[in-house]
This record gives C-alpha cells, sequence and structure tokens, in this order.
C-alpha cells in the first residue's frame, strides 16, 4: 500500500483533528457541558418506564425501576476455605492497577517520542519508541488477565456490591468491554505495523494509531474511574442508594475528575520508572560499548520521563485533596489527621527516596560530560536542600500520645519542630525541592555547552534573580498562610506558591532555551560513561514508585472505612474494619514484590524474543530441501 | 545471571526497609472499629447517666470533635453553643425553623446550613451553606435518643438549663423498626443463612474456620449447653478458641421459637 503524496495533508488534517477532538472533547466532558446521551440509555428506558405511572399521579412508583442499595450481613459475603476475600481482592486489584497504569502510560510517551523521531528524522527516537512499546506489550495480556480475574473475585466474593454497581454503571460497563477490543485492534495494529508503516504517509498512518490507541485507552480508564470514584463520593442516588436512572451524574461524581488527572500524572511517572528500570538491567546486562551507550540514553530519556511528570504529581495530589475535603470534610480529616495521617509520613520517605534517587542519577549523569566539572561545586548545596525539604515534609503533624509523653512534650506539638508539621510548611519543603531537582536539571543541561550570546551574564543574572524572589515569595506565602492565618486559609497558600514554582520553571527554560541556542559543545556527552550505580538509582526509582503507588492506593480505598459505597452501602463483611499500618504495608510489600518478579517475566520474554537458535541435526534436511524444490516448481 | 542476582537483591532490600519502617518507625494503631448503636435502656436512666451518654456520643460515634475543636479550627467551638442559639435565632442570616434553645441545636446537627457561623460556610458560598453533614444519616446516623443526648450535653456544656426530656423509647432506626418486624424464619437452613453462623463455624454446607467445628456438637454437648452457648458465648470457651470472637446478641436478634429450633437442630447432630 503506498498513499499518494495529496492525500498526505489529508492525513495530517486527520491528525490534527484526533488532537483536537482529544484536548478540546476532554476538557468539556470534565466540565460537564456533555449532555451524557451517549451513555443515557437508562436513563430513557426509566423515564419511558416511568410517564405512565406520573400519568397515573403515582410519581412514587416511576423511580421504583431501581432498589435501594443492598443491605448486607455477614452471610451475604461467600467464602472460600483459606482465603481471605479482602486480601485477594486487594492484591489483584492492585496489581491490575499496576500494569493498567504501566500500559496506558508507555503509549502516551511512546507517541510523543515517535513524534519527536519524526520531526527530527533522527531514527534513535523511533527505535527506542519501537523498544518501550515492546516492552508493554506482553504486560497488555497480563492487565487484561487480572481486569478478569478482579471481576470474577468481585462476583465472587462481593455478589451484592457488584450486583449494585453493575445496575447503575451496566451501560458504561458495556461500553467498556467495546473499547477494549477497540484498544487490542490499535495497540496490536500499532505495535505489528511498526516496521510496515514506515516512511512519508505510511508513518502518518501509524502516528494516527497511536493516537487513536491513547484516546481509547484514556477513555477506558476515565470510566473504570468513575465506578471507584462513585464508591467514595456517589453521585445520582438518593440516600437510600436508589438509582435515578441517569448514569451521567453516578459517572461525574465529586471525585471523578480530580482523580482523573492524578491517575494519568502519576501513569506517566510510573510507567517511565518501570522503562527506565528496564533500561537500566539492559545496561548492567552489556558488554558491549554501543549498547550500553543505547540503554543509558534509553535509561536517561525514561528517567526525564519520570521526573518530569513528578514534579506535577504534588500539585494533582493537592487538588485530589482539597476535592475529598470539599466533598467530605469528615472523610478529609480522616485522610489527613486520622489513623490514614500516618501513612502519610510513610509517603514522605518515599517520595524523599524519589527525589533523592533523580538527583543522584543526574548527578551521576553530569559525569558523561567532562564539562560538568564547573557544577559539582553547587551539588552540595543541592542535595542540602532536598535532605532538609524532605524532613520538614517528614515531620508529623498530630501525633497520637499517650499522657506521660503529652506530659513530656508539653504538649500536642514539639516545641521546636512542631510548627514544621502544618501543611503550609510542607507544601513550601516539596516546593523548594521540585526547585532543587530542577536546578540538578538545569546544571546537566549545560554540562556540555558554552553560551555564545553576548548577553549571557544578563541572562544568569535574570535567571539568579527568579530563582531568588521566586523562593523568598514562596516562603513568605508559606509563613503568612501557615503561622498567621485560620487554619481553613491554611491550605490557600499552595495555590500561589505552585504557581511561583511553574512560573520560575517555565521562565527559567524560556532564558535557557534562548541562551543556548547556538551554544558551542565544549565537552560532548559520551554516552555510557555513568558509573554503575547510577543504574541502582533507577531502580531504587522504580520500587519506590511501585510501592508508593500501592500504598497511596490502599489510602485511597481505605478512607471509604466500613462502606462498600460510602454513606450508601455498609460493608458489612467480616473485614469492615481499617487494617493497621503495618498490615497494609506487609500487603502493599507483598504485592510490590509479585509485580516486580512478573514485571521481570516481561522483560525476559521481550528479550527472548529477539534470540534466535539454530539447531545442529535437529531438522530433517531432505524436508527443507523439498520445500526449497517445491518453491521452484511454482 | 549475577546483575540479575544484584538487582533483585537490591529491589528486596528497598522493599524490606519500607516495609519496616512502616511496621516499625511509626507508632502502631489499632483502629477503632465501625461505630455501632448502644443500647440504651431509657427507663431507669437519669439525668446524669444522659448527659454522659452525650458527651460519649459528641466525642464518639457522633465525631464532632474531628471538626469543633481548638486544634484544627475548621468548626466553630461549641463550648458556648447553646448560650449563642438565641442570638442566632435572631440573626437575620437564620434560615431555620426553631424557636428555642433545644429545637435550635438540634436542627443545627440536621439541617446546618439553617445557620452558618461566618468564616464557616463552604467555599463560594458566603457562608450560606454548611460543610457539616446531616448527622442523622449516613456515616455518623445517630438516632433520636442520640441527638437528644448530644443536645442535652451541649446544654449543659454551656451552662444553661438542661431543656431536654430523657426520651421515653428508643427511638429506633428504620433499620431495625424493619428488623423487629420480620417474618419468623421458618427452618433451620434459614436461620443458619441468615445469621451467617457457618461463616465462622463448619456446619451444615458451610466451612467455616474461626470457631468450633459445629458437625457432631450434640455428641459432646447437651442441648442446654448449646443454648446457654449460644446465648452468652463467653461463659464456657471450647479449647483453643479466644474470647469475644462470637457475637452476644443471638438472643436478641432470634426469636425464642427459633432458638429452640437451632437448638434442637444442633443438638441432633452426632
Amino acid at each position: 500500500m503506498k498513499l499518494k503524496n495529496e492525500n498526505r495533508w489529508g492525513l495530517k488534517v486527520v491528525d490534527v483533528a484526533f488532537l483536537a477532538l482529544i484536548f478540546f472533547l476532554t476538557p468539556i466532558i470534565i466540565s460537564g457541558n456533555f449532555s451524557g446521551e451517549f451513555f443515557n440509555i437508562a436513563a430513557q428506558a426509566a423515564e419511558q418506564a416511568a410517564e405512565p405511572a406520573a400519568e397515573g399521579g403515582d410519581a412514587e412508583k416511576a423511580t421504583s425501576l431501581y432498589g435501594p442499595a443492598p443491605k448486607t450481613t455477614l452471610a451475604s459475603y461467600p467464602t472460600v476455605k483459606g482465603v481471605n476475600s479482602r486480601i485477594v481482592i486487594w492484591l489483584v486489584a492492585q496489581l491490575h492497577l499496576w500494569f493498567a497504569a504501566f500500559v496506558l502510560a508507555v503509549p502516551i510517551f511512546v507517541f510523543i517520542i515517535e513524534a519527536i523521531g519524526m520531526r527530527t528524522r533522527d531514527r534513535r527516537y523511533d527505535n527506542m519508541a519501537y523498544e518501550f512499546i515492546k516492552v508493554s506489550i506482553t504486560a497488555y495480556s497480563l492487565t487484561a488477565i487480572l481486569g478478569g480475574l478482579l471481576l470474577f473475585s468481585l462476583v465472587l466474593f462481593y455478589p451484592d456490591l457488584w450486583s449494585y454497581l453493575a445496575t447503575i454503571f451496566k451501560d458504561s460497563m458495556f461500553w467498556y468491554a467495546v473499547l477494549f477490543f477497540a484498544e487490542s485492534a490499535c495497540l496490536y495494529l500499532y505495535y505489528y505495523g511498526w516496521h510496515w508503516l514506515q516512511g512519508g504517509d505510511r508513518k502518518w498512518v501509524h502516528l494516527t494509531i497511536g493516537l487513536l490507541l491513547n484516546a481509547v485507552g484514556t477513555m477506558l480508564m476515565f470510566l473504570a474511574n468513575s465506578w471507584l470514584t462513585f464508591m467514595m463520593s456517589p453521585e445520582g442516588v438518593n440516600a437510600a442508594g436508589v438509582f435515578a436512572g441517569d448514569i451521567w451524574p453516578a459517572i461525574q461524581n465529586h471525585l471523578w475528575n480530580p482523580i482523573n488527572l492524578h491517575r494519568v500524572v502519576a501513569n506517566v511517572a510510573f510507567g517511565g520508572s518501570i522503562v527506565g528500570a528496564y533500561a537500566a538491567f539492559k545496561f548492567l546486562s552489556s558488554s558491549r560499548a554501543e549498547d550500553r551507550a543505547h540503554y543509558d540514553w534509553m535509561g536517561y530519556t525514561a528517567n526525564f520521563i519520570a521526573i518530569s511528570a513528578l514534579l506535577p504529581l504534588p500539585f494533582a495530589g493537592y487538588y485530589l485533596t482539597t476535592e475529598i475535603y470539599a466533598f467530605s470534610q469528615q472523610m478529609g480529616i480522616t485522610l489527613m489527621g486520622g489513623i490514614f495521617a500516618w501513612l502519610f509520613i510513610i509517603q514522605a520517605v518515599l517520595i524523599g527516596a524519589l527525589f533523592l534517587s533523580a538527583n543522584y542519577y543526574l548527578w551521576c549523569c553530569m559525569g558523561r560530560s567532562d564539562g560538568a566539572v564547573r557544577y559539582y561545586k553547587y551539588i552540595k548545596y543541592i542535595a542540602i536542600v532536598i535532605v532538609a525539604a524532605f524532613l520538614v515534609w517528614f515531620t508529623p503533624h498530630t501525633l497520637v500520645l499517650t499522657n506521660e509523653e503529652l506530659k513530656a512534650l508539653g504538649g500536642p506539638y514539639h516545641k521546636y519542630i512542631g510548627p514544621f508539621g502544618i501543611m503550609p510548611a510542607k507544601n513550601t519543603a516539596v516546593n523548594l525541592m521540585i526547585l532543587a531537582t530542577f536546578v540538578s536539571f538545569l546544571f546537566y543541561r549545560r554540562a556540555n555547552k558554552v553560551a555564545t550570546v553576548s548577553w549571557v551574564n544578563a541572562g544568569n543574572a535574570a535567571q539568579v534573580a527568579l530563582f531568588v524572589t521566586g523562593v523568598i515569595n514562596i516562603f513568605i506565602l508559606g509563613v503568612y498562610y501557615g503561622y498567621f492565618t485560620n487554619t481553613v486559609y491554611k491550605i490557600a497558600a499552595s495555590i500561589p506558591q505552585v504557581c511561583t514554582t511553574l512560573v520560575i520553571i517555565v521562565i527559567s527554560i524560556l532564558i535557557d532555551s534562548f541562551m543556548y541556542k547556538n551554544a558551542k559543545e565544549v565537552a560532548p556527552l559520551k554516552w555510557g560513561r555513568v558509573p554503575e550505580r547510577s543504574q541502582y538509582a533507577l531502580f531504587l526509582l522504580a520500587v519506590s514508585f511501585t510501592w508508593l503507588m500501592g500504598l497511596m492506593g490502599y489510602i485511597r480505598s481505605g478512607i471509604r472505612q466500613h462502606w462498600h459505597v460510602v454513606d450508601i452501602m455498609r460493608d458489612n463483611s467480616a473485614d469492615a474494619f481499617t487494617p493497621t499500618m503495618g498490615f497494609a504495608a506487609n500487603v502493599v510489600s507483598i504485592g510490590a514484590i509479585i509485580f516486580l518478579s512478573m514485571v521481570i517475566f516481561v522483560f525476559w520474554l521481550s528479550q527472548i524474543s529477539a534470540n534466535k537458535t539454530e539447531p545442529q541435526n535437529y531438522w530433517a534436511p531432505e524436508a527443507v530441501d523439498k520445500m526449497a524444490s517445491t518453491r521452484g516448481k511454482g | 545471571m549475577k546483575n540479575f542476582l544484584k538487582v533483585a537483591v537490591f529491589s528486596l532490600l528497598i522493599i524490606f526497609l519500607f516495609a519496616g519502617f512502616a511496621n516499625f518507625g511509626v507508632p502502631r494503631i489499632e483502629p477503632a472499629p465501625p461505630p455501632t448503636e448502644e443500647k440504651v435502656d431509657l427507663s431507669s436512666l437519669t439525668m446524669d447517666q444522659f448527659l454522659v451518654l452525650g458527651e460519649k456520643i459528641y466525642k464518639g460515634k457522633g465525631t464532632c470533635t474531628l471538626c469543633h475543636n481548638a486544634l484544627g479550627g475548621r468548626a466553630p467551638l461549641l463550648e458556648k453553643a447553646a448560650a449563642v442559639s438565641a442570638a442566632r435565632l435572631n440573626n437575620s442570616r437564620y434560615k431555620g425553623e426553631a424557636t428555642d434553645i433545644e429545637s435550635y441545636l438540634v436542627e443545627s446537627m440536621i439541617k446546618p446550613s439553617a445557620f452558618v457561623v461566618a468564616g464557616f460556610g463552604k467555599k463560594g458560598t458566603n457562608d450560606a451553606v454548611s460543610p457539616m453533614p446531616d448527622v442523622s444519616t449516613g456515616s455518623i446516623g445517630l438516632n433520636e435518643v442520640e441527638l437528644a443526648a448530644v443536645t442535652a450535653y451541649l446544654q449543659d456544656l454551656s451552662g444553661v438549663e438542661v431543656t431536654v426530656k430523657i426520651p421515653k423509647d428508643a427511638g429506633d432506626s428504620a433499620e431495625e423498626e424493619e428488623e423487629e418486624q420480620r417474618k419468623p424464619y421458618e427452618t433451620v437452613e434459614d436461620i443458619l443463612s441468615e445469621v451467617g453462623c457457618g461463616a465462622c463455624h463448619k456446619v451444615g454446607e458451610d466451612e467455616g474456620e474461626q470457631g468450633p467445628n459445629l458437625t457432631k456438637i450434640g455428641a459432646t454437648r447437651s442441648a442446654t449447653h448449646i443454648r446457654k452457648s449460644i446465648l452468652d458465648p463467653n461463659a464456657e470457651l471450647s479449647k483453643g478458641f479466644e474470647k469475644d470472637l462470637m457475637p452476644k446478641d443471638y438472643g436478641t436478634q432470634l426469636y425464642a421459637s427459633e432458638l429452640e429450633m437451632l437448638v434442637d437442630y444442633l443438638a441432633k447432630l452426632k
């Protein structure tokens, strides 16, 4: 198949139209202007069925198409001998989520890398994008298997909950299945057609398939998100759980958009870190210099993707938390001030590990260029800022204390470090941590170059001024809102602080781009010239991300406490209690070990698929000759 | 292979470190069990006991102190709630139907937006809508007796006269009323499945393991003993089973005829 040249513009228009569809339709859906007609079949049926009853003057009967949420007893939860149903659901759901996050994230950055390759005509990008998607292809079938297992587990162990959710979401569940087929078709076409659809118009067709794959994948995730967020912040049902018939309010419940945003960003960060671990392993296993150079570059790119998504992730987290508080103060306080508060201290340790490993990796990578020596002296200061910020984030707020401890401490807060426990101090810390990481990246970016523009000094001075004023602003906002306003306004510091950080990053990148546009390369980057310990930073990143995702998944689900659907359907199973943090951490650890083992299996599969063995004296030579002679005759 | 082992050991070490920190680096806290409704014998309750009950609900099941506390500042303090009620009723922003302190306090719990203290409204509503939930529904779900007890406690806390009368009936929730009106189970299989005996015991077709095996219980225990064990599970524990595992309220959950049917069935399992 070869498309004519004049069709090339047509394809580009199709691509642009797709992009417009994704970027414009999604916000419209998200903002709620979408009428929901697509999902409104049930509502129409309900209305039609309701008409005669309403005419008869019995409006109550009109809504009785759907019953109230089931009231369960201990006997409503089937058991299987020797199996704890909660742990099974917990592990299967988390494993499905890990794999789903990975296979949804990889096509996002594969699409971007492929587009960069097309723009720059640098084949290395295309090869790397292909290797990325190759890694995710086996993971895709594991995602589907785990999804099926999750469904079976729900039907088996929580039949009433499943039945209730299916009653409300049956239409979207049907479309979910259809979209799943569409995604499979797009993914297989995208992967298996990679080498076939090369060059000119074919490449545009391939890129379009990639775009479609991402659009369908994102839609799938949004649909699944609506089911789980309905369980947290139900809408479209009355106080007894009777479904009103319109699925759209149930989908577009209060926490749907915050979770959608948080998951898209987190998936990219997680996917980048897993691919980074793959590249690191291949780097360590390679002996040829060109292979090490390739995997060093791949690891750097994956790490860049992971960190680029990690930087805005805390802001998406704040948005989600703010919306949880807006939906229910009680749920918000349970999350941040109750039993789950301590989990955020564990989260701080993990985030600290992520930032430290990301920065450490960048510092090691500076060794690729001899020009980096100019910046080594600043690294210790960056490290001090990151560790100090980590310690502030690590400081707990309200401690659960015995009377003796309370007396010894002189109150619920520590005299000196207590003030660091509040949210504005932590916001200040995380913004500084992000800026310090950005400085590491700037140094790495400049390592091999010398700017040649005449305004170098002015440009550097402007950047320093930008950082200094920005950091002062972040401090003032944190101190003012943190210690001189009412509690309800304390969180208000986060938005201007985030804006300040983003302004510093964007303007600084702009200045740097212009300043280093035609910069002189004084010490070229030597890919592959990094210490092996740097690759362990990539493993630390991947393992920390995996564990962190498991922990946060537990928290998100756990804040429902003894409710399947908050305030609507109570959990009356034997496990309707919040487990201890240690127990939760152990389950998360077991899940992480299973997931990482499966990922290693996936990596191994992608590796053996490229190996070819030619066995000696195994195949009968006459059969081969016969085939050759048959071909000759044909 | 060497690299694989090194990476595997490194990764496991990180996971163990995180798990270790979560297990031993932060305090061990046993989360509270799901809230349950307390059975109160109203006929013998004195006002002092009623106030104690109100305080207990205020600090426990009602979860009032989650927001109404001096540390968080998320909701107004309630030490003077009853004392300022009269002024609230006359405030131009008041939208409720209460006529006195007692009805105002009850209304503030079930219709919190009737009057929102300045600065404590939902964001963007100009203090017209309260972020507080209706405490008589949802996850808090206080019944009439509990609402009355909290109201009395708030009056006492503010130092005003306690006008609340101790209710004469228990003010059962709709769920309980429904439960009371249920028809008796007709067969022992219905009892076993509805009460959920098999979730913990091996009995009938169920394979529960948390409690003693009941498949041949009649061979070793008399009907009297079985009845006693159902009504008072802690009275005499089987070897190897801990106290308080079995609910103690089967005496009130089951009708007498059902209890006898169950005892008779179990006693015949030999």
